[in-house]
């Protein structure tokens, strides 16, 4: 009888456990295609204007609630964190591509898991090209 | 017996391994039927070119508040600041003190907070003009150091003294969007 129960409780807890993942997997988020989520995170705008670029998404951000971290024009980086019950953390990067693109990139962590839907993806962007009145373009 | 103790075995996993694949709410990236409310409530505009001044004048009035900035990016018209307060309420800690006595466990109370300001400075597209938006937000801690709250803060009040703050130290008046 006891035993049994230990059997159970120590297979169940390996179950458990079995779901979470090792400090190399946590650090390199490795699992999921680089590629694949590169392109879920990734959107390009016709527009060689940086400055204006960064200062949509930071309205952008403003707008779903984000309170602005950091921002750096040189580097064409903005963070933001949105507290809400939950604690969103988002960057967004901006770089040119080619000499009539922008290509704007966005990850986000929700609390401690790593966000890889893309469906959150395509409501950031879907706000964002409304701020820039510009269409955001799939990049292969 | 081992049913009693297995099933709360077989929920608690269930538990845990839900949060491991916890998810972004649904709404949490759209743009809220208030967004637009919100943003009327946190900017203001004011009929100048000159981001700097408007910058300068920001950091000090948030010096005046009592924040330390943390992030300054002119350029990108960004400033961040920081700072931590006392977040202890007097009702609370009488429950508190009451619900101790009856259960004889120590209850948690809401011990500390840090708040945090981003103000961001936009060229409108007169060129006459500049929008200052001001967010808010805060994260309260309890007695056992764990968080209890993570909010924005949103009441209409303190946007308003900030703005009548800032235009005062302007020289401008703030004008609504």
């Amino acid at each position: 009888m006891k035993t049994s129960i230990t059997i159970i409780a120590t297979v169940l807890a390996a179950l458990a456990l079995g779901g979470c993942k090792s400090t190399r997997e946590h650090l390199l988020d490795s699992e999921q295609s680089q590629l694949a989520l590169r392109q879920i995170q990734t959107k390009a705008f016709d527009t060689t204007d940086k400055e204006k670029t960064l200062r949509s998404v930071i309205a952008t951000l403003q707008d779903l609630q984000f309170v602005i971290d950091k921002a750096d024009l040189a580097v064409g980086v903005v963070s933001g964190t949105k507290l809400s019950g939950y604690q969103l953390k988002m960057t967004v990067t901006v770089h040119p591509r080619g000499d009539r693109q922008m290509l704007v990139r966005a990850n986000a962590q929700y609390n401690i898991t790593p966000v890889t839907d893309p469906e959150p993806y395509q409501q950031f962007f879907a706000a964002l090209q409304k701020s820039m009145f510009l269409t955001a373009h799939d990049v292969d | 017996m081992s049913t009693r103790i297995v099933i709360p075995l077989v929920l608690g996993s269930f538990a845990v391994l839900a949060g491991c694949a916890s998810r972004i709410p649904r709404d949490a990236l759209t743009l809220s039927p208030e967004s637009l409310q919100v943003r009327q409530l946190e900017t203001r505009r004011f009929a100048t070119k000159d981001e700097q001044q408007i910058l300068t004048a920001s950091a000090a009035l948030l010096q005046d508040m009592g924040f330390t900035l943390e992030e300054v990016n002119a350029p990108l018209g960004v400033l961040v600041g920081q700072k931590h307060r006392d977040a202890v309420r007097a009702g609370e800690v009488i429950g508190a003190i009451l619900l101790t006595l009856f259960t004889r466990y120590p209850v948690p109370v809401d011990s500390h907070q840090t708040m945090r300001a981003s103000l961001v400075t936009r060229p409108l597209p007169s060129g006459k003009e500049t929008a200052v938006r001001i967010t808010f937000q805060r994260i309260v801690y309890n007695t056992e150091e764990r968080i209890t709250k993570a909010e924005p803060i949103l009441e209409p009040e303190i946007y308003q003294e900030f703005f009548a703050k800032l235009s005062k130290s302007l020289f401008l008046e703030a004008h609504q969007i």
